[in-house]
Formats: structure tokens, C-alpha cells, sequence
């Protein structure tokens, strides 16, 4: 078990997709900075050295920005969008899809749940 | 697909025309346009714009984060006002 960048502690997998566990790492950069670290990807995490782990944490630090720091990067870019009153900003607001897609089905990720109304009386003759 | 790096940003010849007048006399007021596809420049900020809608002019206050952004995102062009209640 080892602890890159706060809380993440990924386990016994292959040094390739532990760091995927970390949050703004994925499969690309992954490799990447294992290469820059010069720790073998395919080395388990258990069978890193300390030494591989220190390089592992150099690459990161002041490099990339992961977990809080890129959330709160995503946050800010959102928060700006709404401030300035755009038309993103606006259907973040009201929590609809942002690039043109279509809402009349389907837009589910966006809309979350779907929040059923209920039915019209059918007229009677 | 986006624009060609070449051709640099979209900002309608005219509307700009007007604002660097307006720049040069220290003046302010309000310039309506109908560019809604022209791209914010640095020279509007502080000015305020009337972007067309459609159907009237909405004034828009450009602000410094608004730069790189274009006319037509600040002036909405439809109006939803909710679902009808269902009536019983």
C-alpha cells in the first residue's frame, strides 16, 4: 500500500492502473510519468521501492494537478462560466447539457432522475 | 470544428470601429449591434453592448472574464418560462 498525493492508496495492481486510482490520472499519463520516473510499469505496487516511489511523487509534484487542486480548477472554471452570465454559464445553472445536444429525450446525465408528471386525464366521450 | 488559427479571431469590423472611437474620446454609451457572432475583445471591456436577440436588444456590461467569449452567449434567444401546471 503506498500514498501518492493525499488520500489515494492504490493496492496491489500493476504501477500502470494504480495510478489511474488518482484523480486527473488516466491510462496515457499514467505510463507517462512512470516513464519520467524510470519505475517499470509493469512492476506491481507492492515491489516498488522506496526509491521508485519518491521519483513516482517527483513527477507529480508541481507538474500535473490532481485530486483537490484540479477539482477545485473545475469548480472555478464552472463558477467563472455562470458569473459572467453566458449561455454555458446559464445551462449550468439549470442543469441541462451545454453543447447543442438535444433535450427533448434522452439527456439523462445532465438532467439526472427522471421526475415523472403526472398523467393528463385522458378525455372522455 | 474550430477556427482557423490563421485567420485569428472574429470581431466584426465595424462594431470595433465604433468602440475604438469610443476608447480614444473617453466616451461611453451604448452601441447596439447585431454581431452576435463577433468574438469579445479586449478593447470592449468596460463598455456597455446591446446584443440583438431576435427580438430586442439585451444590454450587455463586457467585464474582463468575458473576453475570448462571442456577443450571441450573452443575449439569449429563447425564452422558457417552465412547464405548465397541470390542471386537474
Amino acid at each position: 500500500m503506498a500514498r501518492i498525493s493525499g488520500v489515494d492508496i492504490p493496492n496491489n495492481k500493476r504501477g500502470e492502473i494504480a495510478l489511474t486510482y488518482i484523480y486527473g490520472v488516466g491510462r496515457n499519463l499514467s505510463v507517462t510519468l512512470l516513464e519520467k520516473a524510470g519505475v517499470d510499469k509493469n512492476i506491481k505496487v507492492q515491489d516498488w521501492t522506496d526509491e521508485h516511489l519518491a521519483a513516482i511523487r517527483a513527477a507529480i509534484s508541481g507538474n500535473i494537478k490532481v485530486e483537490g487542486e484540479l477539482r477545485s480548477e473545475t469548480q472555478m472554471n464552472i463558477k467563472r462560466l455562470m458569473d459572467i452570465g453566458c449561455y454555458r454559464g446559464i445551462r449550468h445553472r439549470v442543469g441541462l447539457p451545454l453543447r447543442g445536444q438535444s433535450t427533448k429525450n434522452n439527456a439523462r446525465t445532465r438532467k439526472g432522475k427522471r421526475k415523472t408528471v403526472a398523467n393528463k386525464k385522458k378525455a372522455t366521450k | 470544428m474550430s477556427r482557423s488559427l490563421k485567420k485569428g479571431p472574429f470581431i466584426d469590423f465595424k462594431l470595433e470601429r465604433k468602440v475604438l472611437v469610443l476608447n480614444e474620446t473617453n466616451k461611453k454609451s451604448v452601441i447596439k449591434t447585431w454581431a452576435r457572432a463577433s468574438v469579445i475583445s479586449p478593447d470592449f471591456v468596460g463598455h456597455t453592448i446591446a446584443v440583438h436577440n431576435g427580438n430586442k436588444f439585451i444590454p450587455v456590461y463586457v467585464t474582463e472574464n468575458m473576453v475570448g467569449h462571442k456577443f450571441g452567449e450573452f443575449a439569449p434567444t429563447r425564452t422558457f418560462r417552465g412547464h405548465s401546471k397541470g390542471k386537474k
